[in-house]
């Protein structure tokens, strides 16, 4: 999808290329992405170096229940596909389409975070809240760090759903800013599978 | 209390002007909401003076204190030493080098380029702000509550809640939280700006050094800030949230928060020093009148620089215990460092030699530089063998070291900068004999105040003591002071030479009528001083590298034709809301004002979401005002003479 709407709406013409062209705008928003992926290295480094520092309290094993978080895994997968639909109506300019499966994605990653804070809150409410262990303090860090973005991405959309139904159409300007939104979108989503496979999994394993 | 009232002064000096002489309207629709990236950078470079006087300020506190403590308590009290000395820091690396450094890129990168503008106006105007409230909230801990006792990078378990329970780490968590989302953000938009945007022809072996270094700090600034990031938001977490990342208990690992914040924080170091090399490179080539000699090599030792900052970390604690294996790595990669730079020292020497060199106050710095920074490099080296590293760890030799290349490299080049582009900024250049004084002043005050140290080191003086009493160390101190001292002459006559030259800057000699006072070479000297907002009236094409040079020769220097209409963009005042209402929030945030932090954050959002959903496209300029914008700058009749 990227491939395809990369060079479809941001290649600069000649007369804007010694302005403000728009382009700038998605090279720019990956760079941050990158930044931003360094944040999460750093989390990630941080949670290897604590994730045995138990501090006598419970153990990944006793704690995680990979049934609920495979269950978060697949909304959260699932709601990248849907933002997918919603650009490709976005590309068609069918602002229908859009609107739709910008609904359906953000219901998804809304369901996500409930079941995030469900999660969470039943572990604090067990006295195994992030000030017990390292161990919880760097997990609670990394995967709460992944949940405001998330959280962030959803204004983000509703904002951006907002500019498109009070616009009578789809202009440069609001495409630029879904492709924006997008990569930040599916970008969550890489984090979250390492989050998943780092996390959950090998701790469990 | 005399801090207060220092403050209150100098804003009342500020704002009485303003308010008598009606300046307001034009202070805020001209520089505060400004997008201009040459405004925004001489408001960065504002703040890096008025910090470099405050971080002076406290650094001649500190030796004034040493001179007097011996056998005695000295005037300054521990609690109140700690703090100056961890101010000290803080300011001089974040608030004056930071700052200066991206005031600097901010007046020159687009023009060297050929650009019009940076990439995302807006943007820079947001990081100019965020920096701006950072420095008025770490300005805050002066009056209201204390600041931090730990040292500049706040090394826990001290900066612990249990150790430290005060405000004052709280200010120094929240400030550079604040400043460091400006820089990287000031680090993304350039690292585009150099990328996408340089004129028609201009390869990357076209580009003017100080470019080059600028994108290697940018890139450095990318992939270090957000380690910084976590680093402090780690720490906060645990004096906030009762985490346990670097705490002595739970499992809390405080060595952890070393290896975090060296990661960033060695970067940090070439973040600062390689525009610096760029300036002297731009400097030593100008006044040499040649073409730099050797510039590719100076590219890749700024890449390889670039690339090796990232693996040497762990020599700021050598003494942490990682086995002599891992110390020997870290120290061979430091040291190999010293061979990109000595290939820069040699490449400068290189420019000068047969060229004609003229001694203007920039090239004093440079020359200035070129000694004490090699001078600085090789005890960095000697500091690099770990075995050695255990006898000066901590000590005043490190002290020394350090300073000897942060102010012998990074300060002298950005004052050299100052020098050779003030009048690019201002339309008028300094004043000479004052500039030539206050080098001298800083160079000769900087050898007697730092060589002493590097005595004291070797004599087992450790860093940050209060008082003492050794009578051997006492001498050296005192003649430290005298170094303070003639630093603080210097430091005069600075403030004298931007006064003189403001009060005579509309003599004949004084005035930078061509836009070229010092026949340069690079694309910023093809413009007018200062230049118009839109920076170059026809965007130049370049054939060469210095392609100034080439343009002067074959006589295609300045276009007197061929205007078009400029897309310009239009002022905000997001940046400066989005701003202050982070300083709110960072201000809540550090006195546990929950309801005013969520009415800062609330701020934010709301700023961020009405600017983002603007439908301003800035506006036009058309050809027709660029031409006679061009007319009165006389730059039409310019253009008909160099034909």
């Amino acid at each position: 999808m990227l491939q395809k709407t990369i060079p479809a709406n941001l290649a600069p013409d000649d007369h804007s290329a010694y302005h403000h062209p728009e382009s700038h705008s998605v090279f720019g928003f990956w760079l941050y992405l990158m930044t931003d992926c360094i944040i999460f290295a750093a989390l990630f480094a941080v949670f290897a170096v604590m994730s045995h520092q138990f501090a006598g309290g419970a153990t990944a094993k006793d704690l995680f229940e990979i049934n609920g978080v495979a269950i978060e895994t697949a909304i959260l997968l699932l709601s990248s596909i849907t933002f997918g639909f919603g650009m490709l109506g976005a590309q068609r300019g069918n602002k229908h389409a859009l609107l739709f499966w910008l609904g359906v994605t953000f219901l998804l990653g809304l369901a996500f975070i409930g079941l995030e804070i469900r999660e969470f809150s039943s572990l604090v409410a067990d006295g195994n809240g992030p000030d017990r262990s390292a161990f919880l303090s760097s997990f609670f860090t990394l995967v709460g760090t992944h949940g405001l973005h998330v959280s962030l991405g959803l204004i983000w959309m509703a904002v951006l759903a907002c500019q498109v139904i009070a616009k009578s159409e789809l202009s440069e300007t609001t495409l630029r800013r879904l492709t924006c939104l997008s990569l930040f979108w599916h970008f969550l989503d890489v984090v979250w599978i390492c989050v998943f496979t780092f996390v959950y999994l090998a701790s469990v394993a | 209390m005399g801090a207060g009232a220092m403050m209150v002064i100098a804003a009342l000096a500020v704002l009485i002007p303003v308010t008598y002489y009606k300046k307001w309207g034009y202070l805020w629709n001209e520089w505060l909401t400004s997008v201009d990236h040459k405004k925004i950078g001489v408001m960065y470079i504002v703040i890096a003076f008025i910090m470099l006087l405050r971080g002076f300020a406290d650094a001649i506190m500190m030796r004034t204190q040493l001179a007097l403590a011996y056998h005695a308590p000295g005037y300054l009290p521990p609690e109140h030493y700690d703090q100056i000395f961890t101010a000290h820091g803080v300011i001089m690396i974040f608030f004056m080098a930071m700052t200066f450094m991206v005031g600097l890129m901010n007046i020159i990168v687009p023009l060297q380029i050929g650009a019009r503008d940076v990439a995302f106006p807006f943007i820079n105007s947001l990081s100019f702000w965020m920096t701006a409230v950072s420095v008025v909230l770490i300005n805050m801990s002066l009056v209201i509550g204390e600041f931090a006792r730990t040292g500049w990078l706040a090394y826990p378990p001290l900066s612990e809640l249990q150790y430290s329970p005060g405000v004052g780490v709280d200010y120094y968590l929240w400030s550079l939280q604040l400043s460091g989302v400006g820089t990287l953000l000031t680090g993304i938009n350039f690292f585009v700006t150099i990328v996408k945007m340089r004129a028609p022809g201009m390869s990357w072996m076209k580009m003017p050094v100080f470019t080059w270094t600028a994108l290697c700090t940018n890139v450095l600034i990318m992939a270090s800030f957000p380690i910084l990031t976590v680093t402090l938001a780690l720490l906060g977490l645990d004096r906030y949230l009762g985490m346990h990342f670097f705490t002595n208990t739970a499992g809390g690992n405080p060595m952890l928060y070393l290896n975090l914040i060296w990661a960033w924080g060695h970067p940090e170091v070439y973040i600062l020093i390689l525009p610096a090399f760029g300036i002297f490179s731009e400097v030593i080539s100008t006044y040499a009148k040649k073409p730099l000699f050797g510039y590719k090599t100076m590219v890749y030792a700024t890449c390889s620089i670039m690339v090796l900052s990232f693996v040497v970390w762990l020599h700021h604690f050598f003494t942490m215990g990682s086995g002599a294996d891992v110390n020997s790595f870290f120290g061979i990669m430091t040291m190999i460092i010293a061979i990109p730079t000595g290939v820069k020292v040699f490449n400068w020497l290189f420019t000068i030699y047969k060229g004609r060199l003229e001694y203007k106050p920039p090239v004093l710095w440079t020359i200035g530089f070129m000694i004490t920074f090699t001078i600085g490099g090789m005890t960095g080296v000697m500091m690099a063998i770990p075995g050695a590293d255990f006898v000066l760890h901590n000590s005043l030799f490190l002290i020394a070291h350090f300073h000897n290349v942060i102010i012998g490299g990074v300060l002298f080049g950005y004052l050299a900068g100052f020098n050779y582009w003030f009048p690019k900024a201002f339309g008028f250049k300094l004043n000479e004999k004052l500039g030539k004084r206050a080098f001298w002043f800083w160079l000769v005050g900087f050898y007697v105040a730092f060589l002493p140290l590097y005595v004291l080191g070797f004599m087992g003086m450790t860093r940050r003591l209060n008082h003492y009493d050794n009578p051997q160390w006492h001498p050296w101190l005192l003649l430290a002071e005298v170094g303070a001292v003639l630093i603080a002459i210097g430091i005069a006559h600075q403030v004298a030479q931007l006064y003189v030259s403001i009060r005579d800057r509309h003599l004949p000699e004084n005035r930078d009528i061509t836009g070229d006072p010092w026949d340069g070479r690079t694309l910023e000297w093809s413009t007018s001083s200062p230049p118009a907002a839109y920076n170059f009236a026809v965007i130049p094409h370049v054939h060469e590298l210095d392609t100034f040079t080439h343009m002067k020769e074959t006589g295609k220097a300045y276009a007197s034709d061929g205007f078009e209409d400029i897309h310009m963009p239009s002022n905000t005042s997001a940046g400066i809301f989005i701003a202050v209402f982070s300083l709110v929030l960072g201000f809540a945030g550090i006195w546990h004002i929950w309801w005013l932090a969520i009415m800062g954050l609330i701020g934010i959002l709301v700023t961020v979401i009405l600017h983002a959903s603007r439908d301003d496209d800035g506006y036009y300029l058309p050809a027709e005002t660029v031409r006679m914008i061009e007319e009165s700058r006389g730059r039409v009749s310019i253009a008909q003479e160099a034909k």
